[in-house]
């Protein structure tokens, strides 16, 4: 009777799949919950799962939106994450378009240099970009923070323009040319269609990268440049109160955001690479 | 007009090189030279050799059996009152305290007293304020530490220091600290690795054999907290494993562990392995999900009608056309497992603690800069090798994400 057997494997291999699952999702989705509580605990309270409406409250909320620090916290955030996106993806755009031009010299070393960054532990980058940094005066200065987050991002951004400029058909170029068209309406009209989908998604990428980045913010950062991840560090370390749970559910509802943008942005990078 | 042609011809090669330029003047300025920053900080020590010339200059030639003459005495005199003056003393009495524990108050107090001090015979008037002028070991130290450029940091990372009569030696055996943290990220990376395979790969495989439409949620799940921020999932964990958190109290209420002995899942290591598994299993399964998704179903298929059983199938078939991904995958885990701090600072306690923790305690917290460099060197040099490996046996080019 193997094919018994073999179902019984079908069913564990389901089962391993299951578990795999659950242990990527469901941590996250406990906090979800949890942050509605109305006491000041990590577990559910017997109200919570008898479902009463009194245990539930938007205290920790409130709590984020009344606390300057959070607030201040929020804005370097946004601020430090649009400014170092935008360097990362201008440089990063620019330097993915010069790398897959067919005759660019030394391409192989050079890609790999600058995506180095991305390769290399950010634990060390930061210890780098801390006795550099420091002493050229941009320690405890947003610009640094900026600086330092660009870097990190910009691989990002070259890797899904080259991915779009891949498939990328040098000739049309050319054909712009011969009708007439200057280097810059040929960019215009060809290629930015082309690899706009593989812009828009490296700068979400760099965004992620700076809103996510704690290490580097720790090292350099003082009090004034404090990010949402460095206010979650200090509110864990310190004192831990679910305030952190209400955030953490902000920033999960924020990462679906930015993956169904993701997700977004590359079917339609699909349709032009259809279309041409 | 030939030559205008040509010249239009040069700049058009020029452009692509124009374009990459900024970004490789870029990375070179905010990460190169930071880098190169970081290997001059852990061999370059300045601080006592900046405060105390003349001094180091004296003892150049001074054999460290007795003590020096009265005219080092004097010059160090002199020149205490001048760091006291330029602040800089602190800096210096906590460089020469690393190399001998217990001068760093020679130093201040020294400098302070000496204003009122007689100076005609200074060696007696400075073993007075403080007897230790008068032993051989401290002026050995000052010596020591007076070097402009130095390996003691690299030896000291690696447990080694240098001896009285200069030989190489390992310190102490309470002191041996940097040996076990190195281990234990290997093992913890080597942990973290093998587990996100085993979790990520049946899920990989998942994903590429279900319906498209299923396929599509499927990957959600994976993506959702491969966006997430890495503080809410350290968080979640926190919360899910601490003491009076959900998992012990699951297992309380389903009666499987007593109240009274709830198990201690955080701020040891298990919490820094759950936890990295997890933060971490995206980027094993993602690599694995991009090969596996390539590798065509028919294979499979023709190997079922050739009479293999399924698991046949799947290990003689399969799973080789599939190592390209668990290659890269393992690798990009593993290189990340050796550099992570924010996972285990939260979630390690004291016996889950990694190298990276300890860089960042030297940054942070002891301010040995120094070292903190030397530590940084050395595990920047285990990833090249890692990078090094991995290029050898499987090509760096294969090396993608999604």
């Amino acid at each position: 009777m193997p094919h018994i057997g073999w179902k019984c494997l079908k069913g564990a291999f389901v089962t391993v799949v299951a578990l795999g699952f659950g242990f990527l999702i469901l941590p996250l989705l406990v906090i979800i919950p949890l942050s509605f509580n109305v006491e000041p605990y990590f577990t559910f309270t017997e109200g919570m799962l008898r479902f009463d409406g009194d245990a539930y409250s938007l205290r920790w909320y409130r709590s984020i939106v009344e606390n300057p620090e959070w607030r201040a916290a929020i804005g370097n955030s946004f601020f430090i994450g649009i400014f170092a996106a935008a360097l990362a993806t201008v440089l990063g755009t620019l330097a993915a378009m010069g790398l897959n031009h067919p005759k660019f010299p030394f391409r192989e070393f050079v890609s790999a240099f600058v995506i180095s960054p991305m390769v290399t532990p950010v634990i060390i980058v930061a210890v780098g970009v801390f006795f550099f940094y420091s002493a050229i005066g941009l320690g405890q200065t947003r610009l640094g923070l900026i600086l330092a987050h660009a870097m990190l991002g910009a691989p990002f951004v070259v890797i899904t323009v080259s991915a779009t400029l891949a498939g990328f058909d040098h000739t049309l170029l050319r054909a712009a040319a011969s009708l007439g068209a200057g280097p810059i309406t040929a960019f215009r009209r060809i290629q930015l269609p082309i690899i706009a989908p593989g812009v828009f998604t490296g700068a979400l990428f760099a965004f992620a990268a700076s809103f996510d980045e704690v290490v580097i913010v720790l090292f350099l950062g003082g009090v004034d440049q404090r990010t949402i991840p460095r206010q979650m560090w200090s509110g864990i370390r310190e004192e831990i109160s679910p305030t952190i749970l209400a955030i953490a559910t902000l920033l999960i509802a924020f990462a679906i955001l930015v993956l169904l943008a993701v997700e977004l942005l590359q079917k339609s990078g699909k349709r032009i690479h259809e279309d041409t | 007009m030939n030559r205008r042609r040509q010249g239009r011809r040069l700049l058009r090669r020029f452009i692509p090189v124009g374009l990459a330029l900024p970004l490789v003047a870029f990375v070179l300025v905010t990460f190169v030279i930071p880098l190169a920053t970081m290997v001059v900080q852990s061999v370059h020590d300045p601080e006592v050799a900046d405060a105390f010339p003349r001094t180091l200059a004296l003892l150049a030639d001074w054999e460290d059996s007795a003590l020096p003459s009265p005219d080092v005495y004097e010059a160090m005199a002199a020149e205490l009152v001048l760091s006291r003056e330029n602040r800089s003393i602190g800096k210096v009495a906590t460089r020469v305290n690393r190399i001998e524990s217990g001068t760093r108050s020679v130093f201040a107090k020294t400098a302070r007293r000496l204003e009122s001090a007689d100076t005609s015979d200074m060696p007696a008037s400075m073993i007075q304020i403080d007897r230790r002028w008068g032993d051989v070991s401290l002026w050995r130290a000052i010596v020591k530490a007076g070097q402009r450029y130095t390996a003691r940091h690299y030896l000291q990372s690696i447990d080694l220091e240098r001896g009285l009569d200069g030989e190489i030696q390992l310190v102490s055996e309470e002191r041996r600290i940097y040996k076990t943290l190195y281990l234990r990220t290997v093992y913890v990376s080597f942990a973290v690795t093998v587990s996100c395979f085993l979790i990520g790969y049946p899920i990989a495989f998942a994903i590429t054999s279900v319906s498209d439409s299923l396929a599509k949620i499927l990957l959600v799940i994976v993506l959702v907290p491969f966006w997430t921020s890495l503080l809410v999932r350290t968080t979640s964990w926190l919360v899910l494993l601490q003491n009076q958190g959900v998992i012990n109290d699951i297992l309380v209420w389903i009666g499987l562990v007593d109240d009274g002995s709830r198990l201690a899942l955080v701020h040891n290591m298990t919490g820094t392995l759950i936890a990295m598994t997890h933060v971490l299993l995206p980027f094993m399964i993602l690599p694995l999900y991009a090969v596996m998704r390539s590798i065509p179903p028919v294979y499979m298929r023709a190997a079922a009608s050739l009479g293999a059983n399924p698991f046949q199938a799947f290990a003689r078939v399969y799973f080789p056309q599939s190592l390209p991904g668990v290659s890269a995958g393992c690798l990009l885990v593993f290189i990340l497992s050796l550099g992570y701090y924010i996972t285990p600072a939260l979630v390690g306690g004291a016996k889950g603690q990694l190298i990276s923790n300890m860089i960042a305690y030297h940054i942070q917290t002891s301010l040995n800069w120094g070292l903190a460099a030397a530590i940084s060197v050395v595990v920047l040099v285990g990833v090249f090798v890692c990078y090094f490996l991995f290029d050898r046996w499987v090509g760096i080019d294969k090396l993608k994400l999604g």
